[in-house]
C-alpha cells in the first residue's frame, strides 16, 4: 500500500504565501489566547490541592458544594464531576503545612453527612514546592531549545537551527493556544508532554532537513525551491505515516487512558498535528525566507571537505616522519 | 546460505535478554528483579517535607546553655542573669577571678562565638560555619530519625531520601487505607522530644498570673497540660534531662488497662536523674512530651533505676507511636510538609488498566496498520517493535526503576516512535527498488542512507528526554526514563535488528522477486 507516489513532486513552495499566513494567523490568535484568556494553571505550578472522591453512588454535588461551603476555609473551592458520575474532584487554594491534620482528613470528616465515598487521591503542592517547579519547567524548556540548537547548528548550518527552533516554537505556541482555549489544566505532565511535542516535532523537521543537506550535496541545481519541493515530497510518506502511527496509539490513550492522562494526551494529539503540519509546510519554508543559499552551503561542505583531507595529508606526511 | 549474520545474532540476544527479563515481572515470580510500581499505579503516599532548621540552632544554644548552667553550678562559678533566645545566650559573671576558667569550659565547646558588652558581660552566639553545619546534621539526623520510626512502623518498603538543603521526601508506597496515611503522618510529624523539668515550687501558685515574658525572668516557662490549654505549670526552663538519654520505650497497660509508656534512661541519664531526685524529695518533677506536660508526680525517694513512664489518656495507638517515635529518638527540629501525593490503591489500579487497554490497543492498531502497509517488511518490524517493549520493561527491572502512569505513557509513545525508523529505511528501500536496484543493494543503501536521519532524529529525542530527565520530579523522570530507553532499545531492535533479518533472508527476498508481498509495492 502507498499513501503518496514517491516519484511525484508536489509543489509546496507555490503555495507557501498562504501556509505562512496561516501559521502567523494561528500563533498570533493563540497569543492572544494567552494574554487574554491566559493558562489554567494546575496545582503543580501555582500551588493548592486536589481532592478526589469517589462515591459508592451518583456524586452528590450540590450537598458537596454546601458542605464546603459551610466551612470558612474551604467556601472558595471549586467541584467538578471527574470522568464518571461517580466521581468529583474538589479543588482548593489553601495548602497545609500540618501532617497532623491534613487537607485530606478535614474534607473527610467535612463530608460524613454527604454519603459514602473514598478518597482515591488528595494532591497537594505548596506555595513554594510550586514556584520552584514551574522555575524549573522554564529551565528545562529553555536549556532542551538550546541544545537543540546548538546541536543542529553543529550537524547542518545555523539557518537549519533557527529555521528548526521557530518551527517548534511555532508548535508550542499554538499548543499552547488550544491549551488554553480548552481550558487545559497545566501540570507537570503538560509540561513532559509540550517537552515531547518538542522531540517529535523535531524529528520530523530534521527527517526533512536531512534530505534538503543530501539533495544539497547530490544534484547540481542551486534552486532552493525546487529542492524543498522534492525533499519535502520524498518524504512525505514517511512523515504521514509515522505521524499516523503515533497519532493512532496517543488516540488511543486519549480515549481509553484513564482522565488522569487525558490533558496529556490530548496536548500530544494536538502537537502531533501542528508538528507534522509544521515540519512540512512551516520549516523549510523559513529557511528559504532565512535566504539560506546552496552555493555558500556547498562552498562550506566543500571546505569542510577539504580542511579534512588536508589535515588526512598532513597526519599520512607525520607518519611518514616526511616533516 | 548464511542465515546467521552479527547482527541477528545481537537482535536475538538482545530480545532473549529483554523476554527472560521480563518474565518475573509479567508472572510475579518469587524471584528475580522486578519492575517496581510507581504509587500513582499501586497507591501509596508521597510527602516531601521540609526541616525547620532555625529550630536545630535553637536547640542547639538551649543544649549549651543547660551544660553551661550545669557546669557553673558544679565548679561553683556564680553567675547572674542567664538568659537565652533564638541566636544568642547572655549572662554576667559576678567574679572576675573566674574569667579563665569559665573561658577555658567556653573553648571546649566547638563553633561558638564570644562577645562582651563589658568585661563580665557575655554574649555567646555559633559561628557561621557551625550553624551550617548545625542546619545539615539536623536536615541528616531527621532523615535517619523518620527512617526508623517509619521502618518499625511496619509498612512495606519505605524510602526517606534528602532532597536539596533542608528538604526530605518520603515515599510509602504500602498504604492502603487513610486511617494509616493519618496513623504515618502523625509519627513522622511528631517531634518525640520528651524533656524531664523541675516544676517550680516558689511560684508555682502564680502560674496563672504570671505572663510568660515575667516567667522567663524567673528562669522558668509556662507549659500547658496535656489534658488542655487552659491546665497550665510553671516549669524551670533548663530541663535535667532529655529525650537524648532515653535508650528505651516499650508500651505497657496500668493497673486501669490504659495504655502506659515505660521509658529507660541510659547510665548516664540515670545517674543525673538519681541526683536529682535524691536532692529534691518533696518536690515534683514534671514528665514533658512535645511541650505538653503529662504528668508532675511529687518525688518521694530517689529514684535509682532510669526508667519512668509517661500517662495520660493515651489511645493504643497512640501509645505505640509515641513509644516508637521514643525509641528513634526525636527529630531535631519539627518539619513541615511542603508537597503531599496521595493515591489510594482502587484508584492505582483503574489507572493500569485503562493504560493497559490503550497500550494494547493502540500497539494492536500499528502492528495491523504496518502490515497493511508494507507486508512482510511490516512485520519485520513488528518483530523488532515487540522486542523494544520486552528490552524497556527487562531494562527497567535490571535497574529496579519504577514504573509510573507517564511512564507508561512513555511506553504507548514509544511504540508510536520506534516505528519511525523502519518507515524511514522501509521507504528508502522502497525508493531504490523503484529505480531499479537490486534488492540485496536496495537493502543496503536502504539503510546506509537512512542512518544519518534516524541518528540525528533519535540523538535530538535523547537530548530532550535527558533534560526532562534532569528537571523533571517524581514522575516525570519516568516518563523520561522509558523514552530513553525506549529510544536506545530501538538503535538495536529497528535499526540493527530488522537490518539483520533482511540480511539473513535477502537471497530468499531476491528469489522471490516479490516486491508487492515483502515490501507492499503496488507492482506496475
Amino acid at each position: 500500500m502507498e499513501f503518496f507516489k514517491s516519484d511525484r513532486v508536489y509543489d509546496f513552495m507555490k503555495y507557501k504565501i498562504p501556509f505562512l499566513g496561516l501559521s502567523v494567523f494561528l500563533v498570533i490568535a493563540s497569543l492572544v489566547l494567552l494574554s487574554t484568556k491566559g493558562l489554567n494553571f494546575g496545582i503543580d505550578f501555582s500551588g493548592g490541592t486536589i481532592i478526589q472522591v469517589k462515591y459508592t453512588q451518583e456524586a452528590p454535588i450540590t450537598d458537596i458544594r454546601n458542605e464546603l461551603a459551610k466551612s470558612e476555609q474551604f467556601k472558595n473551592a471549586t467541584v467538578t464531576e471527574f470522568g464518571t458520575k461517580d466521581e468529583v474532584v474538589i479543588k482548593i487554594t489553601n495548602t497545609t503545612t500540618d501532617l497532623g491534620s491534613d487537607i485530606g482528613d478535614q474534607i473527610t470528616s467535612l463530608l460524613v453527612s454527604t454519603g459514602e465515598f473514598e478518597l482515591r487521591r488528595v494532591d497537594m503542592v505548596g506555595p513554594k514546592v510550586g514556584g520552584e517547579l514551574k522555575e524549573k519547567g522554564i529551565t528545562a524548556l529553555i536549556l532542551a531549545l538550546s541544545v537543540i540548537l546548538i546541536y543542529v547548528s553543529y550537524r547542518f548550518e545555523w539557518r537549519f537551527a533557527v529555521a528548526s527552533i521557530v518551527a517548534l516554537i511555532h508548535d508550542i505556541v499554538i499548543a499552547l493556544g488550544v491549551i488554553s482555549l480548552f481550558s487545559v489544566e497545566v501540570n507537570l505532565d503538560i509540561l513532559a508532554a509540550l517537552l515531547t511535542i518538542l522531540g517529535y516535532s523535531l524529528n520530523d523537521t530534521i527527517i526533512v532537513f536531512d534530505r534538503v543537506r543530501e539533495g544539497v550535496s547530490k544534484s547540481n541545481s542551486n534552486d532552493l525551491n525546487e529542492m524543498i519541493n522534492s525533499s519535502v515530497s520524498n518524504t512525505l510518506s514517511r512523515t504521514t505515516l509515522t505521524s499516523l502511527t503515533t497519532f493512532f496509539v496517543v488516540f488511543t490513550l486519549y480515549v481509553f487512558g484513564s482522565e488522569i492522562i487525558s490533558g496529556f494526551s490530548f496536548t500530544l494529539l494536538v502537537g502531533i498535528v501542528v508538528g507534522t503540519y509544521s515540519s512540512i509546510f512551516v520549516a523549510s519554508t523559513f529557511l528559504v525566507q532565512l535566504q539560506f543559499s546552496i552555493a555558500n552551503f556547498r562552498a562550506k561542505e566543500a571546505e569542510k571537505v577539504k580542511k579534512q583531507k588536508e589535515k588526512e595529508r598532513i597526519r599520512a606526511m607525520y607518519e611518514k616522519g616526511i616533516v | 546460505m548464511k542465515f546467521f549474520n552479527y547482527r541477528v545474532v545481537i537482535f536475538l540476544l538482545c530480545s532473549a535478554f529483554g523476554i527472560v527479563f521480563t518474565m518475573p515481572s509479567l508472572l510475579q515470580t518469587e524471584f528475580g528483579q522486578k519492575v517496581s510500581l510507581g504509587l500513582d499505579l499501586q497507591g501509596g503516599m508521597h510527602i516531601r517535607l521540609g526541616v525547620k532548621t532555625d529550630e536545630a540552632v535553637q536547640n542547639k544554644i538551649k543544649s549549651i546553655s543547660t551544660s553551661l548552667k550545669y557546669f557553673a553550678q558544679k565548679e561553683g562559678i556564680l553567675i547572674e542573669d542567664f538568659r537565652f533566645d533564638e541566636s544568642s545566650l547572655r549572662f554576667i559573671l559576678l567574679d572576675s577571678d573566674e574569667i579563665s576558667k569559665l573561658e577555658t569550659e567556653i573553648a571546649t565547646i566547638k563553633g561558638l562565638v564570644v562577645n562582651k558588652d563589658s568585661e563580665l558581660n557575655y554574649v555567646i552566639t555559633l559561628s557561621e560555619p557551625e550553624i551550617e553545619v548545625v542546619k545539615d546534621m539536623a536536615v541528616a539526623q531527621a532523615v535517619e530519625t523518620i527512617r526508623n520510626r517509619l521502618d518499625q512502623f511496619g509498612l512495606a518498603e519505605p524510602t526517606v531520601i534528602r532532597q536539596g538543603l533542608s528538604d526530605i521526601v518520603v515515599e510509602l508506597p504500602g498504604i492502603k487505607t487513610a486511617e494509616e496515611e493519618r496513623q504515618a503522618r502523625e509519627l513522622i510529624a511528631r517531634p518525640a522530644n520528651l524533656e524531664l523539668m523541675a516544676v517550680d515550687e516558689i511560684r508555682a501558685d502564680q502560674v496563672y498570673v504570671l505572663s510568660e515574658q515575667k516567667a522567663r525572668e524567673y528562669g522558668s516557662v509556662i507549659m500547658p497540660d496535656s489534658r488542655g490549654d487552659e491546665i497550665k505549670h510553671l516549669l524551670k526552663e533548663l530541663p535535667i534531662l532529655t529525650g537524648e538519654d532515653v535508650v528505651d520505650a516499650r508500651v505497657v497497660f496500668d493497673e486501669t488497662n490504659q495504655p502506659v509508656i515505660n521509658f529507660t534512661l541510659s547510665s548516664a541519664g540515670a545517674r543525673i536523674f538519681g541526683d536529682f531526685t535524691a536532692k529534691n524529695i518533696g518536690n515534683r518533677l514534671a514528665i514533658v512530651l512535645d511541650g505538653k506536660v503529662y504528668s508532675s508526680p511529687v518525688i518521694r525517694e530517689r529514684i535509682g533505676g532510669g526508667s519512668g513512664q509517661i500517662s495520660g489518656g493515651f489511645s493504643v495507638m497512640e501509645a505505640g507511636n509515641v513509644a516508637i517515635a521514643l525509641r528513634s529518638g526525636a527529630l531535631p527540629a519539627s518539619v513541615e510538609m511542603l508537597e503531599k501525593r496521595s493515591v489510594g490503591p482502587s484508584l492505582g489500579a483503574d489507572s493500569i488498566k485503562a493504560s493497559m487497554i490503550a497500550l494494547i490497543s493502540g500497539f494492536a492498531l500499528v502492528i495491523i496498520f504496518m502490515i497493511f502497509y508494507y507486508g512482510y517488511a511490516g512485520i519485520i518490524s513488528n518483530l523488532a517493535l515487540i522486542s523494544n517493549i520486552f528490552i524497556i520493561l527487562a531494562v527497567m527491572a535490571m535497574f529496579g526503576a519504577t514504573l509510573t502512569l507517564p511512564g507508561m505513557a512513555g511506553i504507548v509513545l514509544t511504540v508510536g516512535m520506534a516505528v519511525d525508523a523502519n518507515v524511514i529505511i522501509n521507504e528508502r528501500i522502497r525508493e531504490f527498488l523503484k529505480e531499479g536496484k537490486s534488492i540485496a543493494k536496495a537493502i543496503e543503501d536502504g539503510y546506509s542512507n537512512a542512518m544519518r536521519a534516524i541518528l540525528d532524529a533519535n540523538i535530538t529525542t535523547l537530548l530532550a528526554a535527558v533534560i526532562l530527565y534532569a528537571y523533571g520530579t517524581g514522575p516525570i523522570k519516568g516518563f523520561a526514563i522509558t523514552i530513553s530507553i525506549g529510544i536506545l532499545a530501538s538503535m538495536i531492535t529497528a535499526i540493527l535488528g530488522t537490518h539483520g533479518v533482511y540480511l539473513a533472508l535477502s537471497q530468499k527476498i531476491s528469489r522471490d522477486k516479490n516486491h508487492k508481498k515483502w515490501f507492499g509495492i503496488r507492482e506496475g
